[in-house]
């Protein structure tokens, strides 16, 4: 138990934190409601216009659908490799595993703008042997966000990884389980829970990638962050108010929810 | 060759098992090497390559005023947002670890919330509060405080703003890992032996939480270099950071050349960086 409590400078103190944390995310809401073209606050004329123009410029919901199947399958291959090697580190434990994890780390410690340039250099030169992936194509966003997502996986993995018995593996395998049957019958059942996680973290981080996505796309991969990127370097468009109240939304509904369930589960035990 | 397993047992079966395991390490490593260790080195070549070959360009990184004046601002910023954002992050952090239950799942969601909100929702919502026709300068202008609105984003207060509202929250997991390992009984034998709240603050709460601070200060100045998101449309092209001025040699004002040495230069910038500090943690740790 704590004994010492903080007092009441520093919960004043942590307050003003708090306030400075939320008061970007709060202060989008009276703007997108504002009937002016350009960003401002609604004052006493509240209007819906730029939620409207969401539904009735089609361009913003390709933009969301793009960037729901981009992160679909960068998800879905970044955890499945990450998941192959987590388990190929945790099984034959070899002798260069520090090398191999820096490796599979370098996207994630390399400085964002330098991944970018490297991917840009990439998928360029991939576009001069095909049309299918490479530069501004749904295949090379996809393949590009893999890497930059892949070294998050890889920590997830391990980590559940590291929290399962070895002696479970040992067990099955002295009764005769086959590789196939331990991975697929013991071993991924017990870290589901991590390869879910990997699952959620790496679509989330592809969904909201801006800094790759920028160097490698152009007019025809148009992602959800791309298009509010374009209407939030030079006019803004009070449109991106709409959408950001709509994200801030989600976000906060899912982490509220997520929290209740585990205040449900503590009280239960 | 026979190999060990984990606990030592050696492997009998035959090579073939081997060697599938080894296929479980191969097919990440092989799609890292060719979609990012291969091209990296591309882009090294670029940088002694174009437009033509030499190391021009690295002479160029190092000695043209432009560049190094965005050098030397890329480092200030991220020095001061480093050290806003440690702070910051330690005062909220005091409370989610040390409050009362309820003040612990408040201020987790204000930590929380802001952290799964992408980079250019968070960017765009400080537009929303900084800029001139934005919710600060309209309040001000409406309550008579403010004569006229005063310039709070494009420029280089928007971008620390902006960043360190972003970092803090990195800054807080590495800060709240070490406030979790403070052993409770030093805190109380301060107070035993009569040490005023502050003192024990100050003197005992602070230097056992010092492995975290560091740790948290160097978390936040390795991410806050790479930025590029949050100053280019906070500075709004005025305050333009090393990662923006890659992309406009890029993008605007080609000189790809020039923005491959500076990104190589980054590279070993931040390597010598993380080695630097994984030697000063090995030495302290002994």
């Amino acid at each position: 138990m704590t004994v010492l409590r903080p007092g009441l400078l520093a919960t004043i103190l942590a307050a003003l934190v708090a306030v400075f944390l939320l008061m970007p995310l709060i202060a989008v809401v009276p703007v997108s409601f504002t009937p002016g073209r350009n960003l401002s606050m609604a004052g006493d004329e509240w209007s819906l216009r730029h939620y409207r123009a969401l539904i009735d410029n089609p361009a913003w919901l390709q933009g969301v659908w793009l960037s729901v199947r981009i992160g679909l399958v960068a998800s879905l291959f970044a955890t499945a490799l990450a998941a192959a090697f987590s388990l190929g580190i945790w099984m034959l434990q070899p002798r260069l595993a520090g090398l191999y994890m820096g490796i599979a780390m370098l996207p994630m410690v390399a400085p964002p703008v330098v991944s970018a340039l490297t991917l840009y250099f990439f998928l360029t030169s991939l576009s001069q042997w095909n049309g299918v992936i490479g530069y501004d194509t749904f295949m090379g966003v996809a393949l590009a966000h893999a890497v930059m997502v892949a070294p998050f996986a890889v920590v997830l993995i391990t980590v559940a990884l590291s929290q399962l018995d070895r002696r479970i593996d040992l067990a099955a395998r002295s009764m005769g389980a086959g590789l196939g049957q331990r991975v697929f019958r013991v071993i991924l059942p017990n870290i589901r829970f991590g390869l879910g996680a990997a699952l959620f973290l790496t679509f989330v981080l592809s969904w909201e990638e801006i800094g790759v996505t920028l160097f490698i796309t152009s007019v025809n991969a148009v992602t959800l962050p791309r298009m509010m990127w374009m209407g939030l370097r030079d006019n803004i468009d009070p449109a991106i108010a709409a959408i950001s109240v709509l994200l801030i939304v989600i976000v906060a509904l899912v982490v509220l929810i997520r929290t209740a369930v585990q205040l449900r589960q503590k009280g239960d035990m | 060759m026979p190999r060990r397993n984990g606990r030592g047992i050696l492997l009998t079966r035959g090579g073939i098992m081997l060697r599938s395991r080894l296929l479980l390490l191969a097919p990440l490593l092989m799609f890292l090497a060719l979609a990012y260790l291969l091209p990296f080195l591309g882009v090294m070549r670029w940088s002694v390559t174009l437009p033509e070959p030499g190391l021009g360009q690295y002479g160029t990184a190092l000695s043209d005023p432009l560049v190094l004046s965005v050098i030397w601002r890329t480092v200030r910023i991220c020095a001061l947002v480093t050290v806003l954002a440690v702070a910051a992050g330690y005062m909220i952090t005091l409370l989610w670890v040390r409050g009362g239950p309820w003040m612990r799942l408040f201020v987790e969601l204000c930590i929380l919330i802001p952290f799964w909100i992408s980079v250019l929702t968070r960017a765009f919502g400080w537009l929303a509060m900084l800029s001139n026709r934005g919710v600060l300068n309209t309040w001000g202008q409406d309550l008579g405080l403010l004569a006229e609105p005063l310039t709070l984003v494009r420029n280089e207060f928007g971008v620390v703003i902006g960043m360190v509202h972003f970092l803090i929250p990195f800054a807080v997991f590495p800060l709240a890992s070490a406030m979790r390992t403070v052993d409770e009984r030093v805190l109380l034998a301060a107070r035993g032996m009569g040490a005023s709240r502050a003192r024990i603050f100050w003197q005992v709460f602070v230097p056992m939480t010092r492995s975290g601070i560091f740790g948290a200060m160097l978390l936040v100045f390795v991410f806050a270099l790479g930025f590029f998101v949050t100053p280019a449309i906070l500075g709004g092209g005025r305050s333009v950071l090393v990662a923006e001025l890659i992309w406009l040699r890029i993008f605007q004002s080609p000189d790809w050349g020039l923005a491959a040495a500076i990104s190589v230069i980054m590279m070993l910038a931040i390597g010598l960086l993380l080695m630097l500090t994984m030697r000063f943690a090995k030495g302290t740790g002994r």
